[in-house]
């Protein structure tokens, strides 16, 4: 009897929170349809058309849209595709991308897979493939093992671009990229030269030994490095946290011990910077920092005195990223560009950008160069992101 | 008399096998790199790591009575994320509160846990991995997707982790924290009667019931106790890193199982000590710690992370065997 009683409540339990689970999208969807009637200023919420239903950042909401949308009506849906879930950083590129068309009145469908893995962003482009979507952006968490999905998207008439991490040239018909690797390893080498005064010892703190971009832009740095004017600089180690905390602390610790005439450190990754911040400030060492990391969590640590480890740093925009992708994705899909090397196309108030050709082949448009965040426009950046 | 001397001979002859690591491991680092035996090091390598000690010992009792938990990396990292919310949503509340947060809700994770695998008789690994998710998700879901940063805890917060005022000016905090429930833990298992009650249930449960011992409650208290630990430990690892993200602890589960196998506890239940898992995670503390000082390329770091571990297991494994052979001449004779 007990038994029964227990396997009843049990199913009642699953039938209620499928319930939930149901009931928590059409109310959400209304909240946005309402914040449409009654506030038609706010830019980014509203759409042209009110028959448009508003896909909700939440990844389960708008996966339900967006399929609904693409087999329903047949108009035009593009889908964004973020390394991962529970990233700030990935977060406002998806923003950015959102506010665009949201602007434009296509819908758009937002896709987070849980972990930054290959194989659930290959499940989540057949998702999108079978769902008929016009347009697909996406970080590559590795640059070829999403080939055959992607290519099948495109087999099957779906625009393909990727941003902030690349897939390899034949996966892709665009890449947007946040700043072009030589720009990134210039200014990233030119802060060192600055911070260290032009001669002593220092260090590189990156993420995974495999990380695409991360690799990219040291190599870049290494070949700037070659030039007369940085040969006072002596690069000790490259040191890698893998992008975890703990690791990143271990890494950075071991560094000071190991270099105790090291100057700079540059982690070109933001948990890294996050992760050697905290260890320089707590060690009370005069090792500086810099490298690109997220305002917000490095505003505690970005100052000129003794107390503050780090002079400036640098990030792109990844509003910005967000906003070029859409556009990308709308020229795509619209036809006026297809990704060919010196086509021309205009991304609204970010300007006109041109297609050029990248160093894997494949071609991309650059979004600019680097921001540098100082301690003076930290205190306005770090409630952005 | 003789049995008693026998079994101090065991527990000692255990514990030794991993001394003789730890001072190994200690000595090549050390010739390698004459930074590692330094007092700063130490320090270092105690506080950074007193998260994976303290989880260690709650490891083992879930050990003990033959669970396992792998929804901790989880459970710490939903714990310190609704800590870190709150102190963020409340910069006036004092650092007290937060850790009693983060420790209630990891208390309650736990004994979920607990009462869904003593109750609805779900095998602890898979009961475990559906909390893995689950927490994770509900991580992500109080977050809203952001992280907490730094600027964003209280000073107060931060430097719990830094300072020493608990140590009387002479040991960080967190050194001190773990040394006190290393303490506690001591005598708890050593001699009160509900620890030993864990070990009965893990040695042999059907005896343990016949003999009056309730399996169901200390089953959901040893799940509890870990989730007691793995929410302070929330609070620990977000005041020590000044940071908290959805997916901080990723991974940590198999580290702590790591630190309480090297400790010679038993999987199969009923066999562990504190000493020894004192031992374990300073080992693994050690390994982590000290790999990036000796200077091998990272490629080789974690397959020798693995490779010393199971090293390390091994020579517990046959100290454990000669012990029990020794045991059993004892008995024949």
């Amino acid at each position: 009897m007990k038994k029964k009683l227990v396997s009843v409540m049990l199913c009642a339990a699953m039938a209620m929170t499928l319930l939930a689970g149901c009931g928590g999208s059409p109310s959400d969807s209304d909240s946005a349809a309402g914040g449409d009637a009654n506030a038609p200023s706010q830019g980014e919420d509203s759409t042209s058309g009110g028959d448009k239903e508003q896909a909700d950042a939440s990844a389960d909401d708008a996966d339900q849209n967006g399929s609904d949308q693409a087999t329903g009506t047949g108009g035009k849906s593009c889908a964004i595709l973020v390394k991962s879930a529970g990233n700030p950083y990935n977060k406002k590129m998806i923003e950015g991308f959102q506010e665009i068309m949201d602007a434009e009145g296509v819908t758009c469908v937002v896709k987070e897979p849980e972990e930054a893995s290959a194989e659930a962003q290959i499940k989540m482009i057949n998702e999108l493939v079978a769902q008929g979507i016009s347009s697909i952006a996406i970080a590559g968490n590795d640059p070829d093992a999403l080939q055959p999905a992607l290519e099948e998207a495109m087999n099957q008439g779906i625009k393909v671009c990727c941003m902030d991490s690349s897939v390899n040239a034949d996966s892709r018909q665009l890449f947007v990229n946040q700043a072009g690797i030589e720009i990134i390893g210039e200014t990233l080498m030119e802060a060192v030269y600055d911070i260290t005064g032009g001669e002593g010892q220092w260090a590189i703190l990156s993420a995974t030994s495999q990380a695409t971009n991360q690799n990219a832009w040291i190599d870049a740095m290494k070949t700037v490095m070659e030039d007369e004017k940085y040969s006072k600089l002596e690069l000790v180690e490259v040191a890698y946290g893998d992008d975890e905390y703990q690791k990143s602390v271990d890494q950075t610790q071991a560094l000071l011990a190991n270099y105790p005439d090291l100057k700079v450190i540059c982690a070109p990754t933001t948990v890294g910077i996050m992760a050697a911040a905290k260890v320089l400030k707590d060690e009370q060492t005069d090792v500086k920092l810099t490298g690109l990391g997220l305002p917000s969590e490095m505003a505690d640590y970005i100052g000129t005195d003794d107390a503050h480890s780090c002079p400036y740093m640098y990030l792109w925009n990844p509003i910005d990223i967000g906003r070029l992708t859409a556009y990308v994705s709308l020229a795509l899909v619209d036809g006026s560009i297809t990704g060919a090397e010196g086509e021309n196309f205009t991304a609204g108030d970010l300007g006109d950008y041109t297609i050029e050709a990248a160093a894997d082949g494949g071609t991309e448009v650059v979004l600019g160069p680097p921001f540098a965040f100082t301690p003076d426009n930290i205190e306005e950046w770090k409630n952005v992101y | 008399m003789k049995k008693k001397f026998s079994l101090k001979g065991i527990t000692s002859s255990r514990e030794t096998s991993l001394v003789i690591v730890v001072i190994l491991l200690c000595i090549l680092v050390q010739l390698r790199n004459s930074a590692f035996l330094t007092p700063g090091m130490m320090e270092n390598l105690f506080k950074n790591y007193a998260v994976t000690m303290i989880m260690a010992l709650g490891m083992m009792c879930v050990l003990l009575i033959g669970g396992i938990d792998i929804a901790v990396g989880s459970t710490l990292g939903f714990s310190g994320m609704c800590a870190s919310l709150f102190l963020r949503d409340h910069p006036g509340m004092p650092v007290i509160a937060i850790f009693l947060i983060s420790i209630v809700i990891g208390t309650v994770c736990g004994t979920l846990i607990g009462l869904v695998i003593s109750y609805g008789k779900v095998p602890p690994i898979i009961a475990t991995l559906g909390g893995m998710y689950v927490f994770r998700g509900l991580a992500y879901l109080v977050a809203k997707n952001e992280w907490v940063a730094a600027y964003q805890f209280t000073d107060g917060y931060k430097d719990f982790a830094q300072s020493k005022y608990l140590g009387f000016g002479l040991l960080n905090n967190l050194i001190v924290l773990t040394i006190v429930i290393y303490v506690l833990f001591f005598i708890f298992f050593k001699w009160t009667t509900v620890g030993r009650k864990i070990y009965a249930v893990g040695s042999n449960a059907e005896a343990a019931e016949v003999s009056g011992i309730k399996i169901k409650q200390v089953k959901i208290m040893c799940y509890a106790i870990l989730g007691f630990l793995t929410g302070l430990c929330g609070a620990i690892y977000t005041s020590l890193y000044a940071s908290a993200q959805g997916d901080m602890g990723t991974g940590l589960e198999m580290d702590v199982i790591a630190a309480c196998v090297v400790g010679g506890v038993s999987l199969n239940g009923g066999r562990g000590s504190v000493v020894g898992v004192f031992l374990g995670a300073l080992t693994m503390a050690i390994v982590g710690r000290a790999l990036p000082l000796i200077g091998v390329s990272q490629f080789w770091q974690t397959a020798i992370k693995g490779l010393i571990i199971i090293a390390a297991v091994i020579l517990n494994v046959l100290t454990q065997r000669v012990m029990d052979k020794n045991n059993l001449k004892g008995r024949e004779m």
